[in-house]
């Protein structure tokens, strides 16, 4: 199987790279157009911010290759906010596949923490992404924005409010969490997608 | 629910795993990266790393452990120890690190603090405060692996670094490090109280209730601990399950 990860300029990359050879599989890590492509899957991971990030993307000409993918795509984090219609963060708007707005997270009282950082349970899986995985099992978490909830959300997550822990539609996947650094749930879930 | 995070710290050496009682009289404890998988495997929710070698020989041999680490654990880990500047932080984050600690360039240069938020991001950048209470009251910072006392007062700086872009805090009362009577709650749940960054308790762990304690006193996110992991004294599955029992949310 051919693994396709995007490169662009966010970091993160080589969790990725390292999660999927405890795995088995070697992906190539590339911007190239007709690899990408011609990958069985692509995943478009990230940790950067959302404005810098998708204006390289406009400018490389990822944005209109991303949305016009065939193939699974899982977009991790960042990958997952810039898959959605717009960003808070660099106000800025996005790839458009998922219908829903990136926001900011707002502390209810003084010292409520921003960024999210750590582990948390997800609930409502939905799709074979989350098979095998239990609502009392943890993913790791960093990030200070959230998706809205959506008729996309396959999965949520509670941190100040409900959100989106995953997105789905069509051959595009996306969470929120990094399941290459959630032990052995995130293994499952990437296993999971490499199966799709 | 959010869980509060449990984390074996392992300070390195000539690729060894060695840990000191107040910052001296160093014991080998053991291979960082085997240490690493153990943790994981018995529910650590995250690692830390510190190079505690000065040389430029040891800073290779320590990306090099870096590069190791990161393929083989599966948990985020953040490393720390003789970085100076946002080269040495590349190197580590490129290796395959998650999360850079840096504790005395930041009192030297604050504008460090900035340039890696603005860099890589803040959740990456973790600011390390050694800080030990005066017989004034007064918790002063101290810089040089705790060896030179500064002016830099522990609130206040706390305050600037997550003013500047900090991610996270992590803060050691060099008073309770390595004596094992309990982490500093009163100076923890004071920085708790203020900040709106999460905060990592260090220092003075010796028994499992003193881990509740930092949470449910101090209103620590995460608190980190070497000797009783790397001796034994406490296995991190039955303190997770303790915890549990004691109401703490832990994964």
């Amino acid at each position: 199987m051919e693994v396709a990860i995007i490169k662009y300029n966010a970091g993160n990359v080589i969790s990725v790279e390292n999660a999927l050879r405890r795995l088995g599989v070697t992906p190539v890590i590339t911007d190239d157009k007709a690899l990408l492509q011609a990958a069985d899957k692509v995943i478009f991971p990230g940790v950067g911010e959302a404005s810098t990030t998708m204006a390289y993307l406009r400018e490389h000409r990822l944005d209109e290759l991303i949305v016009n993918l065939k193939q699974p795509v899982l977009g991790i984090c960042i990958g997952m906010q810039l898959m959605c219609r717009h960003s808070e963060e660099g106000n800025v708007d996005c790839l458009g596949i998922f219908d829903t707005e990136v926001k900011r997270f707002q502390a209810q009282q003084k010292n409520d923490k921003i960024p999210q950082m750590g582990w948390n349970t997800v609930s409502q899986m939905q799709t074979p992404l989350f098979e095998g995985v239990n609502p009392e099992e943890y993913v790791y978490y960093v990030h200070s924005y959230y998706a809205e909830l959506c008729r996309h959300t396959i999965a949520r997550t509670e941190y100040l409010l409900p959100y989106s822990a995953a997105l789905h539609r069509d051959n595009f996947y996306a969470v929120q969490f990094h399941p290459e650094k959630s032990s052995e749930v995130g293994a499952r879930i990437l296993n999971n997608f490499l199966n799709l | 629910m959010l869980a509060k995070r449990i984390i074996p710290c392992l300070d390195v050496k000539n690729g060894q795993t060695v840990k000191g009682v107040n910052f001296e009289n160093l014991r080998v404890a053991g291979d960082p990266v085997e240490m690493g998988e153990f943790y994981s495997m018995e529910g650590a929710d995250e690692l830390v790393y510190l190079d505690i070698t000065a040389s430029h020989e040891g800073r290779k041999t320590f990306t090099d452990l870096v590069k190791r680490v990161a393929e083989r654990v599966s948990i985020p880990f953040t490393v720390g120890g003789g970085i100076n500047d946002i080269h040495d932080i590349d190197r580590l984050l490129q290796a395959g690190a998650d999360k850079a600690s840096i504790n005395s360039a930041a009192i030297r240069h604050p504008q460090l603090v900035n340039e890696i938020a603005k860099h890589f991001g803040s959740q990456m950048c973790v600011v390390a405060i050694d800080a030990k209470r005066q017989p004034d009251g007064r918790w002063l910072c101290y810089v040089n692996g705790g060896r030179i006392p500064t002016e830099k007062e522990l609130l206040p700086w706390a305050l600037e670094v997550q003013d500047r872009g900090a991610g996270e805090i992590l803060f050691t009362s060099m008073d309770h490090d390595g004596v094992q009577h309990g982490f500093a709650n009163e100076a923890l749940a004071m920085l708790s109280e203020h900040l709106n960054i999460p905060l990592i308790a260090s220092g003075g762990a010796g028994k499992m209730s003193h881990f509740r304690d930092a949470f449910s006193l101090g209103r620590a996110d995460a608190a980190l601990a070497a000797s009783v992991f790397h001796f034994g004294d406490i296995k991190i599955s039955d303190l997770k399950q303790y915890l549990k029992k004691e109401n703490v949310i832990v994964r």
